[in-house]
């Protein structure tokens, strides 16, 4: 079994529309949704829902204002600034901001009258659901949620478990943007990352970042530039600085207006058009096939 | 103080696009990006460094001489960072959030903090603006929100700050979005972004953050995102059109403001932008 997934350090590449299509093209995939926190996937492939759970992986205190002395010893500990006062000066009381408490627990364990205790927090719901193309599991984190990147390994391993028991020989994975914990922990353990990437400076700043991630991470990446033809030239200056770091570029795809007609028609560029896109992101799958 | 966020949701909405050409629209305003993970916003502009200062969070750092291994660290720690083995206690770096539950409740006083480097802020001075500060998450590094927190504390109590966000709808971004006076969601009227404009409304809601919507790449095929908004009583402060043009300009780091019509629009999202900050 062979896990591709899709990356891109900045948002709104084409990642989504990519994978959607890779799906279209691949024989019975296992797909996964991991940008849980803004989730586009479904939109295309109209999953419908056949297991659901909730994501609770953080806890969040909780104050028992009649155990509660006012003694403010928890705020003064709290790191995070998770503990404010709450009343007028005659009755002070503490609250707890669930915002940014971190459910560390300093807080419960300080507290001299035991009137904090830590509570789950839900910050989710994953989804395994049939697809026209496949199984799917995917999720949504709760807005402003915590625990991002267990909420990502979480729908991978559920995506690996199906994979082994349907036989299926692939799991296409559709990243979230940017660096930090859900990409590197969409990242790990895949056998190939597809980096997609446009010719903006903007984006040719971000796919240096990204790039110079997945050799931190010893990954093995290949490089598709996307509506190549907005820009060649940064186009061509993308595709060196991949060579330059062993990514090498293995599709371009010429902006195509038919894509968000697609969209709107909930299909992938390959069932809706003979547009520009179509052939090239065809061309692209069969090289990344080729090699993994 | 005027402070206005600018979030999506949906990444590519053009959040980079709007702030940096709000800011130069403005003329005075402080351009802060805390789109850490992968800043943009100073490659419009012709920035001069000023100064490059590495931002820190706390770690445990165990003194062997003094831990017994007793247990008590790893066993306090909700993040699971401590392991405490037969002979040793192992730190997991990544996955501590620096709450110093363990140095706290070590008996034998074992457990120090060292640094642990997330990134860095850069100050930079640019013509016809305040000033441009971001940040820069070290390649590797999972949580940014250390270093967003970091880089807000540079925001002055004087003056308009433009402040771009990263997208998304979880941790980092709420941090960006959070303590600014107004939170302006660009969209584009795509089914995705359509999708990823409501999940953004209800991180404003959550945060009771007052918001308008702008509207780019106006004419796009999809959802009616003008009457979404007018049905919500949403404001759609100013719209920019799907032009291929725009695209390339964008591609090339140039600011729209630069074309006389464009800079119009902007000085006039601009001028309602700090009325609808003033009224709230």
């Amino acid at each position: 079994m062979k896990e591709i997934v899709v990356l891109s350090g900045k948002g709104g590449t084409g990642k989504t529309v990519i994978l959607a299509s890779f799906a279209s093209l691949a024989q019975l995939p296992v797909i996964a949704d991991c940008d849980v926190d803004a989730p586009n996937l479904h939109l295309l492939l109209s999953p419908e829902v056949k297991d659901r759970g909730i994501f609770s992986s953080s806890k969040v205190a909780v104050i028992d204002g009649r155990l509660c002395n006012s003694c403010m010893e928890c705020l003064a500990t709290c790191r995070f600034e998770a503990i404010t006062t709450v009343g007028n000066k005659s009755v002070q009381k503490v609250a707890i901001n669930t915002d940014a408490c971190e459910g560390c627990g300093v807080c419960m364990r300080i507290c001299p009258s035991g009137a904090v205790k830590l509570a789950e927090r839900e910050s989710g719901e994953w989804f395994v659901s049939n697809t026209r193309f496949g199984q799917m599991v995917h999720a949504l984190l709760a807005p402003g949620g915590e625990n991002s990147g267990k909420l990502v390994a979480l729908v991978k391993q559920k995506a690996r478990v199906i994979a082994n028991q349907s036989g299926a020989r692939m799991v296409l994975v559709d990243g979230p943007p940017g660096l930090s914990c859900p990409v590197i922990s969409a990242a790990a353990g895949a056998d190939l990352l597809v980096l997609v990437a446009e010719p903006t400076v903007s984006g040719q700043s971000d796919f240096i970042r990204i790039a110079d991630l997945c050799n931190h991470m010893k990954a093995d990446a290949v490089l598709v530039v996307n509506r190549f033809d907005i820009n060649s030239e940064i186009s061509d200056s993308i595709e060196r600085e991949g060579t330059l770091r062993g990514i090498r570029c293995v599709g371009r795809i010429p902006y195509d207006d038919a894509i968000p007609i697609a969209m709107a028609n909930v299909k992938t560029p390959i069932e809706w058009s003979d547009g520009p896109s179509k052939s090239a992101i065809i061309d692209t799958w069969k090289r990344i096939i080729s090699r993994t | 103080m005027v402070r206005i966020s600018i979030a999506s949701g949906k990444g590519g909405t053009g959040k980079t696009l709007v702030a940096t050409n709000l800011a130069a629209a403005a003329g005075n305003a402080l351009l802060v990006d805390l789109d850490v993970e992968e800043p943009n916003c100073h490659l419009f502009f012709g920035v001069k460094e000023l100064s490059r200062e590495v931002v820190n969070r706390k770690v445990p750092f165990i003194d062997e001489e003094k831990c017994t291994v007793c247990g008590t660290c790893a066993k306090v720690c909700e993040f699971h960072a401590i392991a405490s083995l037969a002979k040793s206690v192992l730190v997991f770096d990544e996955l501590c959030h620096g709450c110093g539950a363990c140095s706290r409740f070590c008996p034998e006083q074992a457990i120090g903090e060292r640094d642990h480097a997330v990134g860095h802020i850069v100050r930079t001075s640019v013509d016809g603006l305040r000033g441009l500060v971001y940040g820069s998450l070290r390649i590797g590094e999972a949580s940014s929100t250390v270093l967003i927190k970091r880089i807000k504390m540079e925001i002055p109590k004087d003056g308009l700050t433009i402040i771009d966000c990263p997208p998304g709808t979880a941790c980092p971004a709420v941090e960006s979005m959070r303590g600014s006076d107004l939170c302006v969601l660009v969209t584009e009227p795509t089914t995705f972004g359509f999708h990823d404009l409501k999940l953004a409304l209800a991180v404003t809601k959550k945060l009771r953050l007052p918001r308008v919507v702008l509207l780019n790449k106006k004419g796009l095929p999809g959802p009616d995102v003008e009457k979404f908004c007018m049905e919500n009583r949403i404001s759609i402060i100013g719209e920019i059109p799907h032009e291929r043009a725009i695209a390339e300009e964008y591609s090339k780091g140039r600011l729209l403001v630069s074309n006389p019509e464009h800079r119009r629009n902007f000085e006039s999202v601009l001028g309602k932008l700090l009325e609808e900050a003033e009224r709230r």
